[in-house]
């Protein structure tokens, strides 16, 4: 199962950050040019970046693939908010801390065993997710339910588990009078049209 | 500055109105739009800016609820059998409780405005469905409401709704099946819920997060009536608290609201008609807090009624698998209901039977709750989620003297103003109701095959969030507050819209009743006021 960037937008527009009101390349993070374009980022959102993607692949299912458009693309979305994207660069950058002093390398760098087993073992499983807490539940906050909500909040995510439209997800009105999940791909824009 | 400037009183108001919810919003716009000086005082804040940040509130572990309820403002006692959760049950804001409730509008039957002439239990009120059913009509335009007319238990009518009906879901025709072969009649639910562009907002699109926000804005809310009433003139000043209403000398006639704003200044807000619409609880409490030597009991309580009578619907359910996928939670409303067996006698308490589109966890929020990741939660998730059938009902609870809200003199808030006391039990009479309403339930999931895994009936019941009675109408002053036209007996200026008025209050979701009656309370203090 292929996760898309336009999963990604998806989910950001459930949550009110769309690409109408922000210049749809702004989240493209594959962009030449412009914010969000990988040439403007600071050593510090590349880390966050990196760190997310690499907390992706050890959070997702393992049958999933296009982990790291999918999450470049959320998390340049989520970082429109600075407050937020500060939030996530500090825990970010505990964790790699830590990843060094248990492991001796950044958390990305890690193989995925590792990374699953330093997650467990700071107890993010069974951490409350907290902002404002202990490094264990803002990781549970700003990294593994980050990921959680845009993954199982996306059409595709969503279509893992058996429904096309999950809550946080603006997925219209037919889909919960169909007997089964239908074969189409998700909007992009779906949530953009509120009155 | 400018801030507590938006908040000073209003110069020359003819009508003030306390709360700023789908009563108050509407009896606001009714007002200004006839070209009265309408005030609007409102404890809690404007919620503005996109609503999507409610969602994630709402959904997201760890985030505050999205409507700020439950600090110190909002104190309250809880006594009686049964605790009641208060702040989870209201909403401090424009648009009052509309912004989390889930929207189901049904009008009362004809029987339950005059349960003690035909039954001998509860009260009769001082008009019946035919003098209602025109301001029905009316507050289904103004809410905005989806609907078929095919419920043949439903009170005559003489108009269609506003909206077609949202069609049912596919959870619905498996209940279908079963309710067929039991002889149990399916309907429509009237939603007050966009299924198409209406009054200038979204048809639904989906987000399944109706209760408690609904971030496309194609749920109604009074934050619609609000907009409308200021922008036919109306001023609205929110996080104004208002602790007293003063009187003139005679006892007969109220001045002035006294309410404090976050600066803690206290001011006085002078009108010639009051209008109290902050819901069951508060409206009590006001009047309570204003007690004088005219009025040692409470504004308007000569009768010694005020604050009696507390009602609430109790809910009853039950649910479990099946062995086919389900499709639930794809949204956050319903869309069938069973009203056959509301005007029954044995018991003579309404009950109202739904079909649930969101029985079972969504997979989205067990994940963020969740203690492992990776593929241990998708297996966990593909186990929980696929296959769960629920119904659920609302039964009604009769009036008693002794469930009250009242003042709680020992405990204050941060103003230092005692707090409400809800004093709430439930009667055998309710749950004997509650155990039909699970029998029946039992022999649809039983028809059906399915293995119940819960059920929540009169040993574990809880309340629905309608708070009723508490300000009953009558005709009698000795037994009752205020009069059919909502006019306090006691205080010819006094006014009380909601649902605390209700002398009884079925088993119907009571927001359309307290629209109704708010739009025919706005026209009776228009032609006073003319």
């Amino acid at each position: 199962m292929r996760l898309t960037r336009r999963d990604a937008l998806a989910v950001l527009a459930g949550l009110g950050i769309t690409g109408g009101a922000l210049g749809l390349s702004t989240l493209d993070p594959t962009a030449a040019d412009g914010d969000g374009s990988s040439g403007d980022r600071d050593p510090a959102e590349t880390d966050l970046l990196a760190t997310m993607t690499a907390a992706a692949e050890v959070v997702y299912p393992s049958q999933v693939t296009g982990v790291g458009e999918f999450v470049e693309t959320y998390v340049t979305g989520r970082s429109r908010d600075a407050s937020r994207q500060a939030a996530m660069e500090t825990v970010v950058s505990e964790l790699d801390e830590i990843a060094r002093d248990w492991h001796g390398a950044p958390f990305a760098d890690l193989a995925a065993d590792d990374r699953d087993d330093l997650l467990r073992e700071l107890g993010v499983a069974d951490s409350e997710p907290v902002p404002e807490g202990n490094v264990s539940e803002r990781v549970r906050f700003y990294v593994v339910n980050e990921l959680l909500y845009a993954f199982y909040a996306s059409p595709t995510g969503g279509r893992l588990v058996g429904i096309e439209n999950p809550i946080g997800h603006a997925g219209g009105t037919d889909s919960y009078q169909r007997a089964a999940m239908d074969g189409g791909q998700s909007d992009v824009n779906a949530g953009e049209n509120d009155g | 500055m400018a801030d507590e400037r938006a908040r000073a009183p209003v110069a020359d108001a003819d009508v003030c109105i306390v709360g700023a919810g789908p009563a108050g919003g509407i009896v606001a716009h009714r007002l200004a739009e006839s070209g009265q000086n309408v005030v609007v005082l409102e404890a809690g804040p404007r919620f503005d800016g996109d609503r999507r940040e409610q969602l994630e509130a709402h959904v997201r572990p760890g985030l505050d609820g999205p409507w700020e309820m439950g600090g110190p403002r909002d104190a309250f006692s809880s006594s009686g059998e049964s605790f009641y959760p208060l702040n989870a049950a209201r909403v401090k804001g424009v648009g009052g409780t509309t912004l989390h409730w889930q929207g189901m509008v049904m009008r009362l039957h004809e029987r339950d405005f005059e349960l003690d002439s035909r039954h001998g239990v509860g009260a009769d009120w001082p008009l019946d469905y035919d003098d209602l059913k025109p301001y029905y009509a009316e507050a289904e335009r103004e809410l905005g409401v989806a609907g078929a007319m095919d419920n043949p238990y439903a009170p005559p009518r003489d108009d269609p709704f506003p909206m077609t009906a949202f069609p049912p879901s596919h959870s619905d025709s498996i209940f279908a099946e079963a309710c067929e072969r039991l002889g149990l009649d399916m309907h429509s639910v009237p939603s007050a819920r966009n299924a198409e562009p209406y009054d200038g907002r979204s048809p639904c699109v989906g987000y399944g997060t109706c209760k408690p926000v609904c971030p496309s804005g194609a749920k109604y809310t009074a934050e619609s009536h609000v907009e409308k009433a200021e922008a036919a003139g109306a001023r609205v000043i929110d996080r104004a608290r208002v602790r007293r209403l003063e009187h003139d000398e005679s006892g007969e006639r109220v001045v002035a609201a006294a309410y404090t704003t976050p600066d803690g200044e206290t001011h006085r807000q002078a009108a010639d008609q009051f209008v109290v619409a902050c819901g069951g609880v508060e409206t009590v409490r006001l009047l309570l807090l204003s007690e004088s030597d005219r009025h040692p009991n409470g504004l308007a309580n000569s009768s010694g009624v005020l604050g009696r009578y507390f009602m609430d619907h109790l809910f009853a359910g039950m649910g479990g698998r099946l062995d086919r996928p389900t499709r639930q939670n794809h949204v956050g409303f319903n869309t069938s209901e069973c009203h056959q067996f509301y005007d029954d006698t044995e018991p003579v308490n309404g009950v109202k039977l739904e079909f649930l589109n969101y029985a079972g966890p969504s997979p989205v929020i067990d994940a963020l709750h969740a203690d492992t990741w990776g593929d241990e939660l998708l297996e966990q998730l593909d186990e929980s989620y696929g296959t769960h059938i629920s119904m659920g009902a609302l039964v009604e609870q009769l009036p008693r003297a002794d469930n009250y809200v009242g003042l709680d003199r020992e405990t204050t808030d941060d103003l230092g103003d005692p707090v409400p006391e809800v004093h709430w039990s439930i009667d055998d009479q309710t749950k004997t109701a509650l155990s039909r309403a699970n029998e029946v339930q039992a022999s649809v999931l039983d028809e059906l095959g399915v293995d119940v895994e819960w059920t929540v009936g009169p040993d574990n019941t809880g309340p629905a969030f309608h708070h009723m009675g508490t300000a009953r109408m009558g005709d009698d002053p000795d037994s009752s507050v205020v009069d059919a036209e909502c006019r306090t007996h006691d205080v010819r200026n006094l006014w009380i819209a909601g649902s605390s008025v209700f002398p009884t209050g079925g088993a119907m979701n009571p927001t359309l009743t307290i629209a109704a009656l708010a739009v025919r309370l706005a026209s009776s203090l228009r032609a006073r006021l003319s």
